[in-house]
């Protein structure tokens, strides 16, 4: 069984985080009737024995006695952590995994990165290897961060390239949710690329999340509850109604998708899907790693009893504009590759007949053309019968990349806010030209692929053998 | 004569878990419609060629287990020991933590040297364990990474140490849409490499076997366990014990003594080109079948058709190329059943299509850097696909 550490980085990161904590507890509780730490729960926690006071040992094994989280919880304000370790998760974290600082990063990436990179690099280093050697085989790192401030994504990307340094063979998943249009920090199209360049070039796979697009989920979830076309009573404390929790759930989604993401290595299933599988299956070129994921059903974790919508419906759900979680339509882009990781009870029948309902609709690229990748896990989410997520390497991420230059250039055309950035030492203008030259880049790779999309297909010639 | 099996990876174990169900629920039905002497005479057969007899209260199957995550043979082992009938030595079996992550270099070139030793080793007790060592029987699917990868090199290790030793890898084609992305890739190096050490590949197709369950068994929602019972009930139906054409008072002593020892016409000899226009078209044709007959009736039964020339090459003499193997002991309670065991050009045409699929991928460059990192090059990738030509070219002009 593997172990996978996650990183929280930054207001952000730390918020949604909790929600992945929460969402994780919640899941294993209702899997786990007798109270036994089995491999399942080791794969995100560990089992101390605290009842020796301070940091007792692991117990690998026998009843859960207190669970604590392969986690770090980096910030460089104490707010939003201290509201954590004061919350009903507070038993969950330790106190030594913390790194928090009281000035913030001033929406600054370069004040993340270079500033309070080269400052607590030590620090972080220790605690990382520190949680490392709690893991009996690690396998993948979970990074939490925002793209447009300055702790989440100047330290968050320096983290990153400081686990391939130390960690060089351990996965490192990154969460970034990226900043909408009308984001009120102005500097955020900086941030955004600056953190991009090394997303590029240090991380194995990415899930871009947009803010906006998780807006509408919750909207939908809203319409359809107030519509009363879910036809059932909505619990007291669902997330969804409280108002103090709507920018709470809004940040559940992302969540959502690593736990379904991590569920086959926790659970078993007739067709596990590795989180190493992912990333061999859904990368055919080192840069191209952006992934687009869709979750459906919606409302798993709206705490609404629904009636289970029809399993089909579920897949042609996840294909649609609607369940994405970034502003992006890859039924109308060219899909690289997709992975479908369906929870609960369905076989393989049933994968097979909606992977061919729904091919003719999509556009693969002419040298992936079944480009799937399955897998399937019978233990269903919290609340449902069954779930699905579906991860898909297709160019609709371009419109995010290309507006973000604009927004960027906008910007560095005037030179605006540019001296905040290169006052900070280690930082220079050649710091903007590589990170927007490294976007660029990007964004044409895409168009390459694009290029080829519903062009004819003439497959090259294949090896004459001599007889 | 004994058959050690190797399961590996999620697949070759799942199914291998099958295949011992399928065997041992046969020989525990009911007489099997042949006399007292007959069954038992089957039975001892059955027994010494797939479980050991050893201090316990049920047989134990003589079978390495082997993946690179621990979660599948776990699984395997327990719901084995649970039916009651027969188990897996519980030392026979080998995991690691973290999968093949379904690279086939990840299986090969890392996995495959560093566990070569302590695999070989459990092979070696196994094979120890057998007064006669008839052959081995390695379970993969040739999608993934571990039973592909891995499998390739065992079969590798298989053959060194056992050069005069009979292989036969049962392989597993994956569904036509995928189940894994980089399946044709996987194939393709499994393939080729499979080619240079087994003596056999016995492959059964998930997309054939798949509408088996959907139109003739009528199964609504299809899941892997149907199709690997299918399989497995495939397997037992050619493996459980028979009478050959020679050894007519015994039960044969060689299980996989299928003689694929085919010899093609020397180069340069004259070989008719038109030969093939006075052939039904229908037909693959062969260059060898093997018919297996279990159960009632069998001296009426009328072979004559699989006798046919125009079923097989022109090279070929159907009487050399033709052998069936009977038993009147019924097989998992059929009245009456019949296998049938061919090498001909049936596979020709999805070896085609996977050869020609990862060929497409392979000159965009795709997913390559993924194989690299493990030490598997252009090169081999270059060397795996003239192989492949060349088997499909072979086929092609039969």
């Amino acid at each position: 069984m593997t172990q996978s550490v996650v990183v929280q980085v930054g207001q952000c990161g730390n918020q949604v985080g909790c929600r992945f904590w929460d969402l994780a507890l919640r899941e294993h509780a209702a899997v786990n009737k007798k109270g036994i730490y089995d491999e399942a729960l080791s794969s995100f926690f560990r089992n101390v024995d605290t009842r020796s006071g301070g940091d007792g040992p692991d117990i690998y094994k026998g009843k859960i006695c207190s669970l604590k989280a392969r986690a770090l919880l980096i910030d460089m304000e104490e707010g939003v952590v201290n509201e954590i370790l004061q919350g009903p998760l507070r038993d969950v974290f330790d106190s030594k995994q913390l790194i928090t600082d009281v000035s913030g990063s001033g929406n600054n990436w370069a004040v993340g990165h270079k500033l309070y990179g080269y400052q607590y690099r030590e620090n972080i280093v220790e605690k990382l290897r520190k949680t490392a050697e709690h893991c009996d085989c690690l396998q993948c790192f979970f990074i939490i961060h925002s793209m447009g401030g300055g702790t989440g994504s100047g330290l968050g990307t320096f983290v990153l390239n400081l686990l391939e340094d130390e960690f060089p063979e351990v996965y490192r998943f990154v969460t970034s949710v990226y900043p909408s249009g009308e984001d009120d920090v102005i500097t955020s199209p900086y941030n955004s690329v600056l953190a991009m360049k090394e997303l590029n070039e240090h991380a194995d796979c990415v899930l871009p999340i947009e803010n906006e697009s998780l807006f509408d989920i919750v909207n939908k979830i809203h319409q359809m509850i107030n519509s009363g076309k879910l036809g059932s009573t909505v619990k007291q404390n669902s997330l969804v109604t409280s108002s103090a929790g709507s920018a709470k759930t809004v940040q559940e989604k992302p969540f959502d998708a690593m736990n379904i993401l991590t569920s086959s290595a926790r659970f078993e299933g007739s067709l596990n899907m590795d989180l190493n599988e992912i990333s061999m299956n859904l990368v055919p070129f080192p840069r191209l790693h952006y992934l687009v994921s869709s979750l459906t059903p919606l409302y798993t974790l709206a705490d609404v009893n629904v009636p289970s919508r029809r399993l089909d419906q579920m897949f042609s759900d996840a294909f649609s504009r609607d369940h994405q979680l970034i502003q992006a339509d890859p039924k109308h882009s060219l899909y690289l590759a997709c992975a479908l990781l369906v929870r609960g009870n369905v076989q393989v029948s049933d994968l097979r007949r909606n992977i061919e309902r729904l091919k003719p609709s999509l556009h693969f690229v002419s040298w992936n053309q079944e480009g799937w990748k399955t897998g399937l896990c019978s233990v269903p989410p919290v609340g449902h019968s069954h779930s699905l997520l579906a991860l898909a390497n297709n160019t609709c991420v371009k419109p995010t990349f290309i507006e973000l230059k604009d927004r960027f250039m906008k910007l560095y055309k005037k030179k605006a806010h540019l001296h905040h950035y290169l006052h900070i030492d280690g930082m220079e203008q050649s710091c903007f030209s590589e990170a927007i030259s490294s976007l660029s880049d990007l964004i044409e790779e895409y168009n390459e692929l694009d290029a080829t999309k519903g062009g004819p297909r003439t497959d090259p010639s294949r090896l004459k053998i001599a007889v | 004569m004994s058959i050690v099996t190797v399961q590996l990876g999620q697949c070759g174990n799942q199914i291998g878990r099958e295949v011992f169900n399928a065997v041992c629920g046969d020989i525990h039905g009911t007489h099997g419609l042949c006399s007292k002497k007959e069954n038992d005479s089957y039975h001892d057969a059955c027994k010494e060629r797939f479980f050991s007899e050893e201090e316990s209260e049920v047989p134990v199957a003589r079978a390495v287990l082997v993946d690179m995550e621990p979660k599948v043979i776990s699984q395997t082992l327990s719901i084995a020991a649970r039916s009651g009938y027969w188990k897996y030595d519980d030392r026979s079996h080998f995991c690691q933590k973290q999968g093949s992550g379904n690279n086939w270099a990840n299986g090969y070139s890392v996995h495959g040297p560093r566990h070569k030793e302590v695999i070989m080793n459990l092979v070696q007790k196994e094979a120890e364990k057998c007064d006669r060592l008839g052959g081995f029987f390695t379970i993969t699917s040739m999608a993934g990474g571990t039973g592909s990868g891995l499998g390739a090199f065992v079969t590798q290790s298989l053959r060194d140490a056992f050069p005069t030793s009979f292989i036969l890898n049962h392989v597993i084609w994956p569904y036509g849409t995928g189940e894994v992305i980089v399946q044709n890739y996987n194939s393709v190096l499994t393939l080729s490499h499979l080619y240079q050490s087994a003596d056999a590949l016995l492959v059964h197709e998930n997309d054939v076997i798949h509408k088996i369950c959907a139109q003739l068994m009528n199964i609504k929602q299809i899941s892997f366990r149907d199709v690997n019972q299918v399989i497995a009930h495939q397997l037992g139906s050619v493996f459980q014990p028979t009478y050959t054409a020679e050894g007519g008072l015994h039960y044969s002593r060689n299980p996989l003594g299928i003689d694929w020892q085919v010899r093609p016409p020397r180069l340069g000899s004259s070989i008719p080109s038109s030969h093939s226009t006075n052939k039904p078209l229908y037909f693959n044709t062969s260059i060898a079948n093997l018919v297996i007959l279990r159960g009632k009736d069998l001296h009426s039964v009328d072979l004559g058709s699989f006798r046919d020339p125009s079923l097989y090459t022109s090279w070929l003499n159907p009487q050399d190329a033709f052998n069936a193997w009977k038993t009147p002991r019924a097989f998992n309670k059929y009245e009456k059943s019949a296998s049938l065991v061919s090498n001909s050009q049936f596979l020709l045409k999805p070896l085609d299509n996977v050869v020609g699929k990862a060929w497409n991928m392979f000159a965009s460059k795709a997913y390559i850097h993924q194989y690299t990192k493990f030490g598997i090059e252009e090169e081999d990738f270059l060397d795996s696909f003239t192989a492949l030509e060349q088997v499909i070219s072979s086929y092609t002009s039969l």
